[in-house]
């Protein structure tokens, strides 16, 4: 695989808040990336970063070889589509259609045209009178149509709804299939994408935390549950990524078990199940399990 | 599709399974990797990686051009290996639970039998 993005000890500051803290990763060229990460940890201002949006206090950054500020060789071959995009005052939803080819020489206007019609949107309206989930569908349209070879959606589905939301999941696989490119998305809605990822970054306080491939991942972790003094002769020694326990039962959650840690596991009565994407990155990110919140 | 385990290794056995109980006979063709990326809404990268484990495992074969096939004799090597691992998977857990209960391993034996007559 090879690079089409290369962050090397970027820091990008506000003030005294570090936004971005020593970040370095690849994207991989043709890859679903995930990036992922609580509210304000930097996922924004890193993608504003690479598009060269914003510039970086420190560090280095270059996009398909280059650097991406005031670069258009690379920006044309770049598309990041924003929580929230602002457009012309009196703009209708055909505007943006027609619009958007200047920006981006991929862009195929059989495949914006039929987006519109899988999300519904009524093309003459203004982009003001639209609802919050028709602006998404409108960035998201973008987004699909313009097949840049780098393409960022930042949160791209608030208001969108599930049957939406499933929509531009399938149609990204399916254009994806036939025009690979390297795709961003960043999310909350880990479960519901985790199967997309080919790649998975997340960003914690400025500062990522996992980079690495979404399959290693998954079975990077396991939840072992049992009796109390079971469960802790297994986990001395090992990484322990949270913990649980009611009565004399406690369930943790480990780190990297291989086959015969398993069966050893398993040979001391202990139950082994796996851990989601989701619940992996809000143990890491040190959040609370869904769960626990709920019967707090 | 998401019990937890690498969900490329639950595209091969979703194949498996489908080679095992005859939906995909020997020599028929397999769905390509965006067929079942679709389907199964997963990253195409991940289908690929489950075909390969079949392919590495002989049981898949590739033509250039035209796609991926059911080998001959995939299905009696499947069955053997899944033959295999039903100790592992099945037997073991159920004497650990009859254990757990208190079910001594003639009863079982009887329960098995009384549950083949219903």
């Amino acid at each position: 695989m090879t690079a089409i993005v290369e962050v090397t000890n970027v820091t990008k500051r506000y003030g005294s808040l570090k936004a971005v803290n020593d970040a370095s990763f690849t994207l991989q060229e043709n890859a679903i990336h995930g990036l992922l990460g609580r509210n304000g940890a930097g996922k924004t201002t890193l993608m504003q970063l690479i598009t060269g949006q914003e510039f970086a206090t420190s560090g280095q950054i270059t996009v398909m070889g280059h650097s991406p500020v005031e670069n258009a060789g690379v920006l044309h071959h770049t598309c990041f589509i924003k929580e929230s995009q602002k457009y012309p005052e009196d703009f209708r939803i055909k505007h943006v259609l027609k619009s958007a080819p200047w920006f981006f020489p991929n862009w195929n206007s059989d495949l914006g045209a039929s987006l519109v019609e899988d999300f519904r949107l009524p093309v003459n309206r203004k982009i003001k009178k639209l609802s919050r989930g028709q602006l998404s569908a409108v960035g998201v349209i973008v987004g699909l149509a313009s097949r840049a070879p780098l393409t960022f959606f930042d949160e791209p589905y608030l208001g969108l709804d599930a049957v939406a939301r499933h929509t531009f999941y399938d149609r990204l696989l399916a254009d994806y299939a036939v025009h690979p490119r390297t795709v961003v998305l960043s999310t909350h809605l880990i479960d519901e994408v985790a199967n997309l990822l080919e790649r998975v970054i997340v960003i914690d306080e400025g500062a990522i935390i996992i980079n690495a491939d979404a399959d290693s991942l998954r079975a990077s972790a396991t939840t072992v549950a049992g009796k109390r003094e079971d469960v802790e002769a297994f986990v001395t020694g090992r990484e322990v990524l949270g913990r649980e326990s009611i009565g004399g039962l406690v369930s943790a959650t480990v780190a990297d078990l291989s086959a015969n840690d398993r069966s050893v596991a398993v040979k001391a009565g202990l139950d082994l199940s796996p851990v989601s994407l989701q619940q992996l990155i809000v143990r890491r990110t040190g959040g609370l399990d869904v769960e626990q919140e709920n019967a707090a | 599709m998401d019990d937890g385990r690498p969900i490329f290794v639950q595209i091969a056995e979703h194949l498996s399974n489908e080679i095992i109980n005859g939906t995909m006979p020997e020599e028929s063709r397999v769905p390509s990797i965006n067929e079942l990326a679709a389907f199964h809404r997963i990253n195409p990268a991940t289908a690929l990686k489950g075909i390969n484990l079949l392919v590495d495992a002989g049981v898949l074969y590739k033509q250039r051009g035209i796609g991926m096939f059911v080998a001959t004799g995939a299905r009696a090597e499947l069955l053997a290996q899944r033959r295999d691992e039903f100790r592992e998977q099945f037997i073991k857990p159920l004497l650990a639970e009859a254990t757990k209960l208190g079910i001594n391993p003639v009863q079982l034996s009887d329960l098995i039998g009384k549950e083949l007559e219903s």
